[in-house]
């Protein structure tokens, strides 16, 4: 069984009294171990995909089966607690806690799941040693480069031993050198087991990832993953045309 | 800064409820200590007729009022509360008091028996009181009070001189003062404590003396003694209840009452605690304002930290997580400007009573109450941000910039 499974989602918003629907007939499996980059132009419905996906959004209609269960049927804490356990996200613009230390900001999901103060700063401790910044512990946000915020993000996103890490454009705020280092922590976190699912626009970066589908008018479509632009060992085939929605 | 401009409100507020009721509280605990007990809690028991404080000085005294005796002073001095019992003669502005040949103008004179220093609280500050001896021996002696001490003798040492009562000379042979001295600061008081106050001086003759100079059978006043001025009121009544049990006269309209000194003054208590409370409402308004204050403030914050929020909840923080938080803020907020209200509202009541010169005295249940007060207003003001920043939509709340 697929880690997580949509089927027929479809989503609408209320503005004010015009309905806009985004979202239409989304049918998506992804399975444990995958590492899949969902592309889209900016309007194309691909961050409401996220959100739904991370289980921040509900969808109008359809059904979402997250790790065996249905997450349309589940309260707000109980979405909560899902968020904090089963997900770690990643955002473009790293939203960490601009007053905390990185090693506050990465302990605090772990505050909610219940976890006593010397575990989370011991685990949390151990996690910013795995992105490499042992050293930044007590910096503040601001005292950090982008792609070492960026780190501090993953960080926080993996420590609680998330099954899916769900990535909205990680690289958008960052250098292309910062980009790359981002990406290459990701490929070694998928290889460690963990299932990722991207967002991005850019090409290159999509070609880090294992299978791509395209977002397009709020409609899925398989696609051909690009090649990475400064590697060539990659090959087209590893996409499968599976459950991705045919127009 | 901000934080502390939103505490003001609170700290303003609590300071002015703490001023006004350590004023009220100052101004009661006076008028209790001071004038109720006079420091020594003696409560008056007297011969009352049509109302009035019965005066037989030149009227025959009329049939069924026995003489108050050993026994009547042992039925008291057996009750609860009681200290002290004594009886004794008075007589205010006497015209008969010569000394050296001048008249002395509105002196009083008390016959008075072994207990009564003891009992209302005087001591011998000059010469000595009187002994056993001088009752039995019925001797024409007398003591002063230092009142009529200074208006008659002046620097002069009053021992050995006499003072001539009806024509009868007595030798002065000690001089007493009130253990317990206190100046009276409310102006509403004043008039109390003028009717109360011997300032003419006082004269004490021992009361086997008393036939001699005046009528024998004059009704006796009680002086008692209670253990505490709160039960004050209790022992006057039951006094009362056995002195006009002793009572066989036709006349209804003597009997014997108590200077109920208490009731007197709670009724100047309430008098001033009356005009307070208005104050205590308009303090209480501020705390009020402070309260609109604390959840202007938290609702600008929940505003500002939308985006805080957002990753909040997205990292699987609870709807009660959020709530909380928000809510100890406030709390917080509100109770550090409770204390700080509390401290400037101390301040404030010292320079009350030094400027003013009103008596005032810190109430410990006030600081409680106005800190949990304080709090309270802290949960109640700032559950409506608090619920605010807890239903937040994530998706909303990450995309605020």
């Amino acid at each position: 069984m697929a880690l997580l499974s949509l089927r027929n989602i479809y989503k609408e918003y209320d503005n004010e009294e015009i309905k806009v629907p985004v979202l239409f007939d989304i049918d998506l499996d992804v399975e444990e171990g995958e590492y899949l980059v969902i592309m889209g132009h900016s309007g194309s419905g691909k961050s409401t995909l996220m959100n739904i996906i991370g289980c921040l959004d509900e969808a109008t209609s359809g059904e979402y089966i997250l790790d065996g269960e249905d997450v349309s049927k589940k309260s707000d804490n109980e979405l909560a607690d899902i968020r904090n356990k089963t997900i770690g996200f990643v955002f473009q613009t790293f939203n960490l806690l601009p007053k905390e230390t990185a090693q506050v900001n990465v302990a605090l999901p772990l505050l909610y799941a219940g976890v006593p103060k010397q575990e989370r700063m011991e685990r949390a401790k151990e996690a910013l040693e795995k992105m490499g910044l042992g050293d930044r512990m007590d910096f503040l946000p601001n005292q950090l480069s982008g792609g070492q915020k960026q780190r501090v993000a993953i960080a926080r996103a993996i420590v609680t031993n998330p099954k899916i890490l769900l990535a909205d454009e990680p690289t958008g705020a960052l250098d292309t050198a910062s980009g790359m280092q981002i990406m290459d922590l990701f490929s070694k976190l998928n290889e460690e087991g963990i299932t990722i699912i991207m967002i991005t626009h850019e090409p290159d970066i999509a070609a880090y990832g294992k299978r791509m589908v395209v977002i397009q008018d709020g409609r899925l479509k398989s696609a051909e993953k690009p090649k990475k632009i400064e590697q060539t060992k990659e090959t087209l085939d590893e996409t499968e045309p599976t459950e991705d929605n045919q127009e | 800064m901000r934080s502390f401009l939103t505490m003001l409100g609170i700290i303003v507020g609590v300071a002015a409820v703490i001023a006004v009721v350590s004023t009220i509280t100052g101004t009661n605990e006076q008028i209790k200590n001071n004038l109720i007990g006079d420091g020594t809690n003696t409560v008056t028991i007297q011969l009352y007729r049509n109302g009035w404080p019965a005066d037989f000085s030149y009227s025959d005294v009329p049939e069924g009022i026995p003489e108050l005796n050993e026994k009547v002073r042992k039925d008291i001095l057996d009750m609860d509360h009681v200290v002290n019992v004594s009886l004794i003669h008075m007589h205010t502005y006497v015209d008969s008091l010569y000394y050296h040949g001048h008249q002395l103008s509105g002196g009083q004179v008390f016959g008075i028996d072994e207990n009564y220093f003891e009992t209302a609280g005087y001591h011998v500050v000059l010469g000595r009181g009187f002994s056993t001896a001088d009752f039995k021996d019925q001797r024409k002696i007398a003591i002063i009070d230092d009142t009529l001490k200074n208006s008659v003798f002046g620097g002069e040492n009053p021992l050995g001189k006499s003072i001539d009562i009806v024509g009868e000379p007595f030798v002065v042979v000690g001089v007493v003062n009130k253990k317990s001295e206190f100046e009276p600061v409310i102006n509403t008081v004043e008039d109390y404590y003028m009717y109360n106050d011997y300032s003419s001086g006082v004269l004490y003759i021992p009361d086997s003396m008393w036939p001699l100079v005046f009528r024998y059978d004059e009704p006796k006043q009680v002086i008692v003694k209670a253990d505490s001025t709160d039960t004050m009121t209790e022992v006057g009544n039951q006094c009362k209840e056995i002195l006009n049990a002793t009572l066989t006269s036709t006349d209804q309209t003597i009997k014997y009452e108590s200077t109920d000194l208490a009731e007197s003054a709670s009724q100047l208590q309430q008098l001033s605690s009356s005009a307070n409370i208005l104050l205590i409402g308009i303090a209480s308004i501020s705390l009020l304002v402070g309260g609109i204050g604390v959840m202007n403030i938290m609702l600008v914050s929940v505003t500002e930290r939308t985006r805080e929020i957002g990753i909040k909840k997205a990292l699987g923080a609870r709807k009660n997580r959020i709530l909380r938080q928000f809510l100890m803020e406030a709390v917080i907020l509100s109770g550090i400007g409770g204390i700080l209200g509390v401290v400037t509202g101390i301040v404030l009541s010292k320079i009350i009573s030094l400027v003013a010169l009103i008596p005032t005295a810190i109430n410990p249940y006030a600081i409680i109450i106005a800190v949990l007060f304080s709090m309270v207003i802290g949960v109640v003001f700032g559950m409506v941000p608090s619920i605010k920043a807890s239903k937040l939509n994530p998706i909303e709340a990450l995309r605020y910039e």
